[in-house]
């Protein structure tokens, strides 16, 4: 009994520490990558409040707080303000299982990945509440779009991340990152062309997944004015918003232990939390940088790139790999 | 073969623009910035060079607070936007005195020149409301009286202060020229008023 109330209470303070880090992130990246979009396009970006613009989202995040909670007329109310909700709260989950170092990790669990990619399934089921619930055809017609992307996306990332469990014979994230430790030669992005090819199918269907530019068609505010999350005000769009950056930094975090190492070093002895917040913040920043490179494609071209590139490559990917397990 | 050539080789080729393309943008994050920091820095004046404001008028070169306008509303008839507005002088009125003399001059049979009114408009009002800025009163002004302003800090808070008085604003900037405070230093003063 004793050792259930401890595991409860490590539960517990993980899913604090998760919510904390998830806002700080939220924070944080919401000025990087505005500041980011400014220098590219050679402007300083937010420069007001605080010392180079460093309280403004803080600000914002008051200005959205403060907001109305409207609910459109004739919209499922329950409905509409479970969609926000379903969408923010799976994201926590998220962060439990990410081995940040070797113990700062929230909860070691034996099914790791398979958490990771079930919860963050949410995300689909909570865009199309959002969607359906708002009485809105903009909301309806993004969440479609937003999910058909979702759904088509998360097949090749399954399929690269189903090469990596079959090359480890685990889906407990910890031992994943347990097996890179060593040389920099050991992290799975180097140990055979297959991996190598299996990183770039991983970071595709992660901008995919996390509606990132040039992918973001579920908000294309050009043709449907934010789609899904039209009729959105205050913290309703506020938690979508926190999530979409939530997600970006759990796949990231994933894609750092599946790929990268997680935890350890380039070189052995120097492992520690702070190498995976290197790498996910390396892989975060090129998900801002890309985003302010790259138009946004359009729907048919999202699909196409996905079934006709990305699906093919990752199959034949796992084939490879399947193959080089076996000999 | 050359259809597996077109659609599988040549894609995976171009992806290399993927990278140029990050290479564009990453290069451009560390060039220094360009925008300036409106209240506590202005921008000088060769760019304002180029800056098209509103229309305002040209002074005459040795009079510089009458316009060389001739009060001839080809402006007014040729704007699209119908924000201008001329009125032409009144000739001066005569005195009591002076009319007598005319008349007595006119019983004696001379050649009596009435006085005529001057070429210069009463008033030129001028909505920035309405304008488009398409350049054509410009074009048209036979004078060469017209011009694009830098006035590039102005902004107002009605509709009521874009309507200006052109007339008016020339005599300030004639002022303005004339005064010893050179004009870098009033362009700061302007902007720390506004901000
Ligand atoms: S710029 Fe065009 S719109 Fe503006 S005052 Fe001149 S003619 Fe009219
Ligand atoms: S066209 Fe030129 S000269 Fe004629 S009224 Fe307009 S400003 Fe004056």
């Amino acid at each position: 009994m004793n050792a259930f109330l401890m595991n409860l209470l490590v539960l517990i303070i993980a899913a604090v520490a998760a919510m904390a880090w998830l806002g700080i992130n939220a924070l944080v990246w919401v000025y990087c990558e505005r500041k980011f979009a400014g220098h590219i396009q050679r402007r300083p970006g937010p420069f007001e409040v605080g010392p180079h613009g460093v309280l403004q989202p803080l600000i914002d995040g008051l200005k959205l707080m403060g907001k109305q909670l409207l609910t459109p007329d004739n919209a499922d109310a329950v409905l509409y303000w479970l969609a926000p909700l379903l969408s923010m709260l799976p994201v926590l989950l998220l962060f439990l299982p990410i081995p940040y170092g070797p113990v700062l990790t929230g909860m070691d669990v034996n099914l790791g990945l398979l958490l990771i990619l079930a919860f963050s399934s949410f995300n689909g089921l909570a865009v199309i509440l959002a969607g359906w619930a708002s009485n809105n055809k903009w909301g309806v017609l993004g969440a479609a779009r937003a999910v058909s992307q979702t759904v088509a996306y998360e097949i090749p990332l399954l399929l690269t991340v189903l090469a990596i469990s079959f090359m480890t014979g685990t889906l407990s994230l910890t031992e994943i990152t347990a097996m890179q430790e060593g040389y920099i030669w050991n992290w799975f992005i180097f140990r055979n062309p297959f991996t190598f090819l299996s990183f770039f199918v991983f970071i595709i269907a992660m901008f995919g997944e996390t509606n990132r530019a040039p992918f973001d068609l579920a908000e294309a505010e050009s043709e449907l004015t934010a789609g899904f999350h039209t009729e959105y005000s205050s913290m309703g769009f506020g938690l979508f918003f926190m999530a979409e950056y939530g997600y970006m930094v759990v796949m990231c975090s994933v894609c750092s232990v599946l790929f990268l190492g997680g935890y350890h070093g380039p070189i052995p002895g120097i492992d520690g939390w702070w190498w995976m917040l290197v790498k996910t913040y390396a892989l975060l920043s090129l998900m801002v940088w890309a985003r302010w490179t790259y138009p946004r494609v359009r729907f048919d071209q999202l699909l196409n790139i996905n079934w006709k590139w990305l699906l093919p490559l990752a199959t034949f990917n796992l084939l490879a790999i399947a193959l080089i397990v076996k000999l | 073969m050359g259809k597996f050539k077109e659609k599988v080789i040549q894609p995976i080729l171009d992806s290399w623009s993927l990278i140029v393309g990050l290479k564009i943008t990453g290069k451009y994050f560390f060039k220094p910035l360009i925008t300036v920091h409106y209240p506590r820095q202005v921008i000088d004046d060769e760019n304002l060079e180029t800056y098209g404001g509103h229309v305002e008028l040209i002074g005459k070169p040795k009079d510089p607070a009458t316009p060389k306008c001739i009060s001839c509303m080809m402006c007014v008839t040729n704007c699209p936007s119908k924000c201008l507005t001329v009125v032409k002088s009144k000739p001066p009125k005569l005195t009591a005195a002076e009319e007598e003399a005319m008349k007595a001059a006119e019983e004696a049979g001379e050649k009596v020149v009435k006085p005529k009114a001057p070429k210069n408009p009463a008033k030129f009002l001028y909505d920035y409301t309405l304008c488009s800025l398409c350049g054509t009163c410009i074009d048209n002004c036979p004078a060469k009286s017209l011009k694009f302003s830098n006035n590039i800090y102005w902004v107002a808070t009605s509709r009521k202060e874009m309507k200006i008085d052109l007339l008016a604003r020339l005599k300030e900037q004639a002022t303005e020229l004339s005064a010893p405070a050179p004009k870098t230093e009033a362009a700061p003063a302007a902007a720390e008023k506004e901000a």
